[in-house]
């Protein structure tokens, strides 16, 4: 690991402050961070600690819906009363991932911001475009059973491992952003970006950008909704394929609906195009396959991963039948 | 690879009841800070990438990766090792729980079960629920399938698994 200096923000001016420095990153939990450093995929020459900012807190808002605080630790969110009983496919996401231990340290902001596990961007001996732009993608022709089938580009075909985000991007959930220009709202589903000719770029963020919390709207669908991980074990995985559903169904018919997919993608994958599909059908097997059809119709499968296709459509059809049960 | 001066900064923080101030090189993980400075070399070092679980320590009560936490980080924390958990000389009741289940082989990742079983407890008692709890808003009820699947940040290579449960239920009291 290279040497780094560290500084211990107060505040959060002074936090956007100090990562203006070259060679500066924020730090939070560091449970992928300070992987990647070892690993010499990272090597900052500052970390500013954000962890003792006053951003551990789960705060009720004006609009009903909550607000999450950037340094609330995965374990504290997953536990929270409100997030269980009104937004439980985000409590079920936080607990698919990773261990006991893990969640203890990780936070919510970082959570968002960690990096694709994909082998060849972990792997400094490897060409990866994500890590050095223009070297190539490995992957494509490599061992890539666990890759993107949706919206990957030519120069990268990594997935975002968060399941956190998943159920966030089906929420409506967005981020909140501080700098020196000010703050601002990021939708979630806009947050993190598809890979394009510049997968180094992760998320829209830039280099001053500092999160300060997430916020979830009311949403009194997501009352009845459930987060489906499959995986390759039973627990301490990451998905190869994950669904976070809300439906609300009267009279037999599906009044709203709310769809995002993990594991298949770069970023969260909201299904907008399946939720169109299925408002005003009758809920049952057959609309639901229906919509999993009309998403998945985009899906562009490399060479060893088109198990995911088929995988995806049961495990929405699956999740759905079980919340119209 | 071109040489840089490491960056040293100061923490003070508790171990096992005892206050240290330190110097230390930045880049110190609490892992290596107690096994190679402080000779607690109880916290075995596994995967040094967060994966197996054997460097599990507590850190102000909560079960944490001693390999992934910044040292210079914990300015103010009390940390509890495997060294911290006994009353003296009477074994921590996980301690006696995992002699009696015969809960390991080699006993590598022992220290690291121990202590993530007992922060582990702390949680359940705490009404956290886990992936294994079939409604995530009610308050989850420890069995096996519960601690299996909260204790899966804790590899095993022997596979003492069946034993490592019967141990953990024990000293639960189920």
């Amino acid at each position: 690991m290279r040497p780094f200096r560290y500084e211990r923000a107060a505040d959060e001016p002074g936090a956007v402050v100090a990562v203006a420095q070259p060679g500066a990153k924020f730090l939070g939990g560091g449970t992928n961070l300070v992987d990647l450093m070892r690993l010499g995929v990272e090597s900052p020459s500052l970390l500013v600690d954000v962890t003792r900012l006053p951003l551990d807190r789960i705060e009720l808002r004006e609009d009903g819906g909550l607000r999450i605080g950037a340094g609330v630790r995965n374990s504290e969110l997953a536990a929270d009363s409100r997030i269980r009983e009104r937004y439980p496919a985000l409590a079920e996401a936080l607990l698919a991932g990773a261990s006991g231990q893990l969640r203890n340290l990780a936070t919510t902001a970082g959570n968002l911001m960690q990096r694709t596990r994909c082998s060849y961007f972990q792997d400094v001996t490897m060409p990866c475009n994500k890590r050095i732009p223009g070297s190539g993608c490995p992957a494509i022709e490599g061992e890539h059973h666990n890759l993107a089938i949706l919206g990957h580009s030519e120069h990268c075909v990594a997935t975002h491992p968060s399941d956190l985000a998943v159920a966030l991007a089906a929420f409506d959930a967005t981020v909140r952003v501080v700098s020196p220009e000010g703050a601002r709202d990021i939708p979630l589903v806009e947050f993190h970006r598809l890979p394009g000719d510049e997968p180094q770029r992760d998320t829209v963020l830039g280099a001053g950008d500092l999160i300060v919390a997430v916020d979830l709207p009311a949403l009194p669908l997501a009352a009845l909704s459930r987060y489906r991980k499959v995986r390759e074990r039973a627990s301490f995985a990451f998905a190869l394929v994950s669904v976070a559903a809300a439906l609300e169904v009267a009279d037999g018919r599906v009044v709203d609906v709310r769809i995002a997919f993990g594991g298949l993608a770069h970023r969260p994958w909201r299904a907008a195009v399946a939720e169109d599909v299925l408002r005003g059908e009758v809920a049952g097997p057959e609309a639901f396959a229906a919509a999993a059809d009309a998403e998945l119709a985009a899906a562009r499968p490399l060479r060893d991963n088109a198990y995911k296709v088929n995988l995806a459509r049961a495990a929405l059809v699956q999740t759905l039948e079980e919340l119209a049960a | 690879m071109d040489r840089v001066a490491p960056e040293i900064a100061g923490v003070s923080l508790r171990i096992n009841g005892e206050q240290h101030a330190l110097e230390l090189d930045t880049r110190t993980s609490l892992l290596d800070l107690l096994r190679e400075r402080l000779g607690l070399t109880g916290t075995k070092k596994g995967c040094d990438h967060g994966q197996c679980g054997a460097c599990t320590v507590l850190v102000d009560g909560r079960r944490a990766n001693a390999c992934l936490l910044l040292a210079v980080t914990l300015d103010g924390a009390h940390v509890t090792t495997i060294e911290g958990l006994a009353d003296g000389d009477e074994l921590h009741p996980l301690q006696a729980a995992f002699v009696a289940q015969d809960g390991f082989q080699c006993g590598y990742c022992t220290p690291g079960q121990i202590c993530s079983a007992a922060g582990m407890l702390a949680e359940v008692e705490a009404g956290w629920p886990s992936h294994a709890t079939a409604d995530v808003a009610e308050a989850p009820a420890l069995d096996a399938d519960e601690i299996r699947e909260r204790m899966s940040g804790n590899i095993c290579r022997c596979g003492a698994y069946p034993n490592i449960v019967a141990a953990i239920a024990e000293a639960a009291g189920l």
